[in-house]
């Protein structure tokens, strides 16, 4: 059993707060992504976890133990590193082999461990090539193997794909996917690409200026943000977010974005938001996807809405169309058939079923 | 490219050369004139014939230094205090240079700059006090420090110590922190991260402040001229300058080779491991 | 889960532990260990000798009593130390300066040539560094020999006159700076040379189309790019050229009649074979100032380094 739990984990930096409390709970063998944007304290944290930093408040358990204070050699943990820290005197099989021979684990065991690691990664011709030799995928590759080797309870992953170039690392997010498919140990992961984020993880927790925004399944992060922050971060083109007005009428509830432009609020969230109604300060977000090309639409809450494209970028598969509302600007995600032209005015289809009503003040989504 | 601008530059490198040959010419005289000189009899040195050319090449004088006692004295004392001060120095500023480029301490960072100091400070400053120092160390403990060969042993570190600690510090400093991280999380205590992580990967500086540390040490002049001077402790520099020249009847043959024989170990030390002399003498002025 | 939001947890909540620091003060005890051996070197064999021979110089010959400042009053008394002074900062500066000349200028012709040549000038050049500069400085002794001297044979048979290389005053002061000169400008060149190879060849290009001559791109690209490795090796070479012992013992031994001593040579005679401790330390002290002010300029490139970073 390899659980890892953070109790009101703090760090400061000579009085900069990096990471200010944070609680986690991340089962056996779950594979927990820490996304957010840079200087977040995800990488802090993690090092933190290895053993690197000093903790400045709070507590690391690993299996259940305390940490805080035995040094990384002792937390049986193993971790790659975004540079991929290949020692560049050592074969790929020194490399993969070093921690074990400081355990003065017998040579055919090790030789055994190595190859059959190898064999998992791909990696058995290249046992013998000193780092150098090694293309950047490569030695992505060995630095998970010599990770793996040491069957440790927990992996750490620090920004592993960023130095690949996009192609690769496509490429080695499934080769990692797969690897934990087949040795099922807890991994803690951390990226600033919410891409990333998203296709690895069994759990996504999304940090902001040192405190966990809110840590949940994928597509549950995805389609209930708790806040603004992450309502914008997770998403790409991100979500449209402008500020609003809450309108009741006879009952009923609207969304006005500007003098023009405003939609029912779909009936069954009436209850939720009608407290809100006539409050200062809410933001009203959709995503692209749900702004589409004018169809024929049998679906309740789906409204159209007249607006003028400033640019369309045609993606093959989808051309976005960007427009501006109340100041800020749209996306679209259209079908390249509708041939939408900048300049000329038509119409879209909004689907309300998807919107989000967020309090700008608490960065809450309502 | 047009051929006015081909013709300028073949201009510009010919005369490079010529100043090149001109410069090798005059940097390259004095050893010329020692090998020129050491395969010469006094008899011919005294008719001063033609002093840049020799008509009958002989090997007396190396034959007649290596079989003096007195100078293969010199040359053991000055092997044994090398190998020694170069041993010392090694155990000194590799984990010096560890602890300030990694580990840090309170005050390592002004340590560190202080071994930089410490570096500028010449010998010319120190051996009249290490004379006093070294006579009241007599006094107090009844050993005679003065007049040993192996005093040098205890002196010449000053010399390399701050020197190749300053070099390995921008050595270490080079080796990305991630490499100690694995290792560490690997299972490495911080020894074990110096002896199989940093050494191998520093070697170049390792061998760059090793020839620092064995020249400058073989090269002093200094301090055997202060230290160690009954002609049984001397070491070769000192050694030559002070029993070879007597009065008026210089033996200018057996001078010359001695010196050549003197500066030897350096030279062929440097012939075989130029870069790495070469990578050290920057490294240690480009990273101050 | 999804909903999990943490509330700012921040400064409000007591740090349980201050655990973690014990980790760290392990770590800088086994530094702190490692770093000692250099610092007690450091401490008793430079910083302790250096403050010891202030006290030194204030002591009398037989060093029984305490004379203050009598040792410089008499210093300043005698025209000898005055014509000390002044050669030494001669022969620094003028050593320095050419040594600096003649390593840019040779370090120009070597970058000139094409790449793969270059090694073997450079391993030739830089001999003169390499060799004991007290082996080095016998070679010129016996090449300036007043009756055998290898110069004036080549000076007389092209129909000059033969030289009195150390003999006369004047000419004696110019030897120690040729010899000087030769031992160190090889330095320089290895050290212009790094430099010049680490200016990107696209600024002289931009440089030509923007019309610049050979002489304004050394004015505007080379000498702008290479000002700090010139200053620094300027620097390490005044100290090492003010404290020079070597050459000038070995050369001329301060000789003809005292004119070419520098501090480390009077200082030598006087101290250690002259007697007076004392004396020697004061001599010696003099050196001070000028490791003075290049600590001042270190340590500020290092500050100023430090706040950039």
């Amino acid at each position: 059993m390899a659980q890892v739990t953070l109790r009101n984990l703090v760090k400061d930096y000579d009085q900069t707060p990096a990471v200010r409390g944070i609680d986690l709970d991340i089962a056996d063998k779950e594979f927990v992504v820490l996304v957010g944007p840079s200087g977040c304290g995800k990488t802090t944290t993690l090092r933190m976890i290895a053993g690197l930093e000093d903790i400045t408040g709070g507590e690391i358990l690993i299996g259940g133990d305390v940490v805080n204070d035995v040094p990384p050699k002792d937390r049986d943990i193993a971790m790659v590193f975004q540079n991929y820290a290949l020692y560049p005197h050592m074969t790929v099989h020194e490399n993969m082999s070093f921690g074990l021979r400081l355990k003065k684990l017998p040579k055919d065991e090790i030789r055994r461990r190595v190859a059959a690691v190898a064999g998992i990664l791909g990696i058995g011709e290249l046992l013998d090539r000193k780092p150098k030799q090694l293309s950047g995928g490569q030695r992505q590759r060995v630095a998970m193997g010599r990770a793996i080797v040491r069957n440790p309870k927990v992996f750490l992953f620090d920004e592993p794909l960023s130095n690949l170039d996009a192609k690769l690392r496509v490429h080695m997010r499934t080769e990692i996917k797969k690897v934990h498919q087949k040795v099922r140990t807890t991994t803690v992961y951390v990226t600033h690409d919410q891409v990333e984020a998203m296709t690895l993880a069994d759990r996504v927790v999304v940090m902001n200026a040192g405190r966990i925004e809110q840590a949940g399944a994928p597509n549950d992060l995805y389609h209930s943000p708790a806040t603004l922050f992450v309502a914008g971060f997770i998403g790409s083109p991100a979500m449209n977010i402008t500020g609003c007005a809450l309108e009741e009428t006879a009952g009923a509830l609207r969304v006005r974005l500007d003098g023009q432009v405003s939609f029912p609020v779909p009936a069954e969230r009436t209850a939720r938001y009608r407290a809100y109604a006539g409050q200062r300060g809410l933001l009203f977000g959709l995503r692209p996807e749900h702004l589409t090309e004018m169809r024929p639409h049998s679906v309740a809450n789906q409204c159209p809405v007249e607006v003028t494209p400033e640019v369309t970028e045609p993606m093959g598969m989808e051309t976005l169309v960007f427009f501006s509302v109340n100041g800020t600007e749209m996306c679209a995600r259209t079908n390249p058939a509708a041939n939408t032209q900048p300049g000329v005015r038509t119409q879209l289809l909004a689907d309300l079923n998807h919107m989000h009503l967020i309090d700008e003040a608490s960065g809450r989504v309502l | 490219m047009s051929a006015s601008l081909r013709k300028e530059r073949r201009a510009a490198l010919a005369w490079s050369y010529v100043f090149l040959v001109l410069f090798a010419v005059i940097f390259l005289t004095p050893p010329l004139y020692m090998f020129i000189t050491s395969l010469k009899t006094s008899a011919e040195i005294s008719s001063a014939k033609l002093p840049w050319w020799v008509f009958h090449p002989t090997l007396d004088n190396y034959s007649a230094l290596l079989t003096s006692p007195a100078y293969l004295t010199f040359f053991r004392n000055s092997a044994v205090v090398c190998v020694a001060v170069v041993a010392i120095t090694m155990a000194i500023s590799i984990p010096a240079a560890f602890s300030l480029s990694r580990m840090r301490f309170w005050g390592s960072g002004a340590l560190a700059t202080g071994v930089f100091l410490t570096y500028l400070i010449p010998e010319t400053l120190l051996f009249i006090p290490l004379f006093k120092i070294f006579a009241f160390v007599q006094d107090w403990t009844g050993i005679e420090l003065m007049n040993h060969w192996w005093i040098l042993i205890v002196i010449f570190p000053t010399l390399t110590v701050p020197f190749c600690t300053w070099i390995m510090i921008g050595y270490f400093a080079s080796i990305p922190k991630e490499l100690d991280e694995a290792a560490l999380i690997d299972g490495a205590g911080y020894l074990q991260v110096l002896t199989r992580i940093f050494l191998p990967v520093a070697l170049p500086g390792v061998i760059a402040a090793t020839i620092f540390a064995f020249t400058v040490s073989w090269a002093d002049f200094l301090y055997p001229m202060a230290f160690a001077t009954s002609i049984d402790q001397m070491v070769l520099p000192a050694g030559i300058v002070s029993t070879l020249i007597k009065g008026d009847v210089f033996n200018w043959g057996q001078i010359m080779t001695a010196a050549l024989l003197g500066a030897a170990p350096p030279l062929v030390i440097y012939a075989f491991l130029m870069d790495y002399y070469i990578a050290g003498l920057t490294a240690g002025a480009t990273k101050g | 889960m999804a909903n999990g939001v943490v509330q700012a947890a921040g400064l409000s909540v007591p740090r349980r532990r201050r655990s973690g620091r014990r980790l760290a003060r392990h770590k800088s005890t086994i530094a702190f260990l490692m770093a000692l051996p250099l610092i007690a070197l450091i401490a008793a064999l430079v910083i302790y000798p250096a403050l010891y021979s202030l006290h030194l110089a204030t002591l009398n010959k037989s060093m029984e009593r305490f004379v203050g400042l009598g040792n410089f009053a008499f210093l300043f008394k005698r025209e000898l130390f005055w014509m000390v002074i002044k050669q030494t900062v001669i022969f620094a500066l003028s050593a320095v300066i050419f040594k600096a000349l003649i390593g840019f200028v040779v370090a120009h012709f070597v970058h000139n040539i094409p790449a793969k040549g270059q090694r073997k000038w450079r391993g030739m050049l830089l001999v003169p560094w390499v060799i004991p500069p007290a082996m080095s400085t016998l070679a010129w002794f016996w090449l300036f020999d007043p009756s055998y001297s290898a110069f004036n044979w080549v000076l007389t048979r092209v129909g000059l006159d033969a030289v009195p290389w150390l003999g006369e005053p004047l000419w004696a002061r110019f030897s120690v700076i040729l010899v000087n000169v030769w031992y160190g400008a090889p330095f320089f060149l290895i050290m212009y040379l790094a430099a010049l190879k680490s200016v990107p060849e696209q600024l002289y290009e931009a440089a030509a189309i923007d019309g610049a001559n050979w002489w304004q791109k050394i004015w505007y690209i080379t000498l702008p790019m290479m000002r700090n490795i010139i200053a620094i090796t300027v620097l390490f070479s005044l100290i090492v050229t003010f404290a020079n012992f070597d050459i000038v013992r070995i050369l001329t031994n301060g000789g003809p009649i005292d004119q070419t001593h520098v501090f480390a040579t009077w200082a030598f005679q006087l101290g250690i074979e002259g007697g007076d401790l004392p004396l020697g330390a004061c001599v010696s002290l003099f050196m001070f100032p000028i490791l003075g002010v290049a600590a001042y300029f270190i340590l500020r490139d290092i500050n100023r380094r430090g706040t950039e970073a």
